[in-house]
């Protein structure tokens, strides 16, 4: 993606403000619509009902619950170390949900993301037991994660197939590849440098995971880029209407073939951190971890059909499903049940505000 | 719509057939009747699914829970059948489909009553309905040894030298076929698919469609549930998992487009059967089994390929028209 054009003349209503997100379908639409015929405004007037009903003030509450319920069902909660080790268990998965947060606001989505986590991991373990250092393993990782999300984006923009079934071919192909490889086997020789990347924290205080860290960091570079430049935009132009973005002169193949590009590249360096932090490679390494991804971005308020949604939002999904996870898991709550509330709090976080949405607006009428 | 198979299902018959061939030249026993038998009885669940998934794909949709429905209706019926030993099987296979209409109900209300799209709605319900089979069950295992034989017996029964599997699932594909080719609804489904907004101008109501196929869709993974706990003998929380993306792979295959409006019964059909041929094919021919993963992901990007390949067409026809009506009729 070029920044360095100018912004095409897109008639765009409203300012990137986050508590204002653009009018699309999905859970952001504002209440009613009661501006003049035909008045464009360049900023959508400030409403209280818009920030109550903000997607990301509803993530907020949702937070908020989910703390307040962790701490009175455990004591050990609200506990530093605790939490550090609470988030070492989401960070790469958040990692790829910012790549895939932005693949989806124009579109498109990538349901290989585990398998090419397998894959990369796969290729860093077959260096790493040929004598590759720390370095190289992590250059062949995040290599590989970029070529494997390129492949992608050639399928999808260069031969023109829906992505969703790209992502399922290729799925079913990166992990193929790492079960052909590998059989039942495991590979554990992993270089220290590695393991002390994946394992250790870069400051003492507080005492967070690199992987934590690093995630925070992508988040800051990529709400920069999605709410605070030209480049932004054109993702929201395209995926409310990439026609109409390509007759705006927005380079809208380029762009997506980018976006897939650089979710292989998250993958990638979440690769690099998980083999780095359990130290093996088997076949099944991350398995399941797309759909676990996609929750954290629909939840974020990320509009599947493309178009809207903010990476606010979506750190913050991240947060109220990673510390949800782990609350119930101090408690001894089997991992497949909560499951069940997982995919309870992604149906209803996404049903109750529409719903209170029809109401509203049946009493306002 | 004249003709009943169209040139690309003959051309995926062909591969189906040539690859049989070419396997039964290495192991001859792949081409015994016995055999050929035993991979369309291996197939069926996956035929059944694959053709109620078309319907949801049709109508522009996507069914992540058939697999976990499949599962969890699975469990309940042996649960069911487990406290209650004398319950005919019949009466277990209805209870069966409608627990599985029920749980696809509840994707169709969803996706039609309030308007969620159906890939979230159906992510959301693949983790509910998984994780229910882990807490209705306890976390336990059901075997064999906990179910009756008479419930045992059923998949495992053959009649006129078909087993009861395939012939369960070429009555479901007869009824899918006649769905599809000679009813209204059929047809509606097609429409819906190709373009929403004419269809709802001719009337069409898109909400009572998703409902239906989604309700369909549950009753047949409901069915499918109960022969795949019977058939197998077990029953635990992780039975057909990933199973969903083999049903869709079996639609891309078979030539259903993902963006809705296109796929046919025999299309469907045929794209499952080249799914089982290779599965039972490959432990034969010494390939390892680890290979199938990759083989089929092969497959599907070829398949989307070849079918985007021959959708493209007529969409530019239409372009070339708009193009030349708008140079003013000009060659």
């Amino acid at each position: 993606m070029s920044a360095s054009e100018p912004m095409a003349d897109l008639p765009l209503p409203h300012s990137p403000a986050p508590e204002a997100p653009p009018p699309q379908s999905g859970p952001n639409q504002p209440t009613s619509n009661q501006s003049a015929r035909y008045t464009v405004l360049d900023r959508k007037p400030f409403r209280l009902v818009d920030l109550l009903l903000a997607w990301e003030t509803i993530l907020v509450l949702l937070l908020v619950a989910v703390i307040g319920i962790n701490t009175w069902i455990s004591p050990y909660f609200l506990d530093v170390f605790n939490l550090s080790d609470a988030t070492s268990n989401f960070s790469e998965k958040a990692i790829v949900a910012l790549a895939m947060a932005l693949l989806i606001l124009v579109g498109e989505i990538d349901l290989s993301v585990a398998a090419i986590i397998a894959l990369s991991s796969l290729i860093m373990g077959l260096a790493s037991v040929a004598g590759v250092g720390t370095f190289g393993l992590i250059v062949i990782g995040l290599s590989v994660g970029a070529f494997a999300g390129a492949f992608n984006g050639y399928l999808v923009t260069a031969i023109g197939l829906p992505s969703i079934v790209v992502t399922i071919g290729t799925m079913s192909l990166f992990r193929g590849i790492a079960q052909v490889v590998l059989g039942d086997q495991a590979i554990t020789k992993y270089p220290e440098g590695l393991q002390t990347l994946g394992q250790t924290t870069l400051l003492a205080v507080p005492p967070l995971p690199n992987s934590f860290y690093i995630f925070v960091v992508l988040a800051v570079v990529a709400g920069l880029v999605l709410h605070r430049t030209t480049a932004g935009r054109r993702l929201y132009a395209i995926g409310n209407n990439p026609v109409a973005a390509r007759f705006s002169g927005i380079r809208v193949e380029r762009i997506r073939f980018t976006l897939f590009v650089l979710s292989g590249l998250a993958s990638g360096l979440a690769a690099v951190l998980l083999t780095g932090r359990i130290g093996s490679t088997r076949p099944n390494i991350a398995l399941g971890w797309e759909l676990e991804v996609v929750t954290m971005v629909v939840l974020g308020g990320v509009s599947i059909s493309g178009g809207s949604g903010t990476i606010p939002g979506v750190v913050l999904a991240v947060f109220v499903l990673g510390l949800t996870t782990f609350g119930m898991s101090l408690v001894n709550v089997p991992g497949i049940v909560i499951n069940v509330l997982l995919g309870l709090l992604l149906i209803s976080a996404i049903a109750v505000p529409l719903v209170v949405r029809g109401i509203l607006r049946g009493l306002g009428r | 719509m004249t003709s009943i198979v169209t040139r690309r299902e003959l051309v995926l018959a062909a591969i189906i057939v040539a690859m049989a061939l070419l396997i039964g030249l290495r192991t001859p026993v792949f081409l015994t009747l016995n055999n050929i038998l035993f991979v369309v009885t291996d197939t069926s669940v996956l035929i059944m699914m694959a053709l109620a998934q078309m319907t949801v794909i049709l109508t522009r949709g996507i069914d992540l829970s058939v697999a976990a429905n499949l599962a969890l209706t699975g469990m309940l019926v042996a649960l069911l059948s487990h406290a209650h030993p004398g319950l005919p099987i019949p009466i277990i296979m209805l209870v069966a489909m409608a627990i599985g209409g029920g749980l696809g109900l509840v994707n169709g209300l969803l996706v039609a009553g309030l308007g969620i799209p159906p890939i979230v709605v159906t992510l959301g319900t693949m983790s509910i309905y998984r994780g229910a089979i882990f807490v209705v069950a306890g976390g336990a295992w059901l075997t064999s040894k906990d179910m009756t034989d008479a419930f045992l017996a059923f998949p495992k029964a053959e009649f006129a030298g078909l087993s009861s599997l395939t012939l369960v699932a070429a009555a479901v594909t007869i009824g899918f076929f006649v769905l599809m080719t000679l009813t209204r609804t059929g047809r509606n489904l097609y429409a819906v698919g190709g373009n929403p907004v004419a269809a709802r101008y001719c009337g069409v109501s898109l909400p009572k469609l998703q409902v239906l196929v989604y309700t369909l869709t549950g009753t047949i993974s409901g069915l499918a549930g109960y022969l795949w706990v019977a058939r197998f003998g077990i029953a635990y929380a992780d039975i057909a998992a990933g199973y969903e993306l083999t049903v869709i792979a079996s639609c891309v295959i078979g030539g259903v487009s993902i963006a809705g409006g296109i796929g046919s019964v025999p299309g469907t059909v045929l794209g499952a059967l080249f799914l089982g041929v290779v599965a039972n094919a490959l432990p034969l021919i010494n390939v390892s089994p680890f290979w199938q993963m990759a083989i089929s992901g092969a497959v599907i990007l070829a398949a989307v390929i070849v079918n985007t390949r021959s959708e493209w067409r007529p969409r530019k026809l239409i372009l070339r028209e708009a193009r030349r009506a708008a140079a003013g009729g000009q060659k």
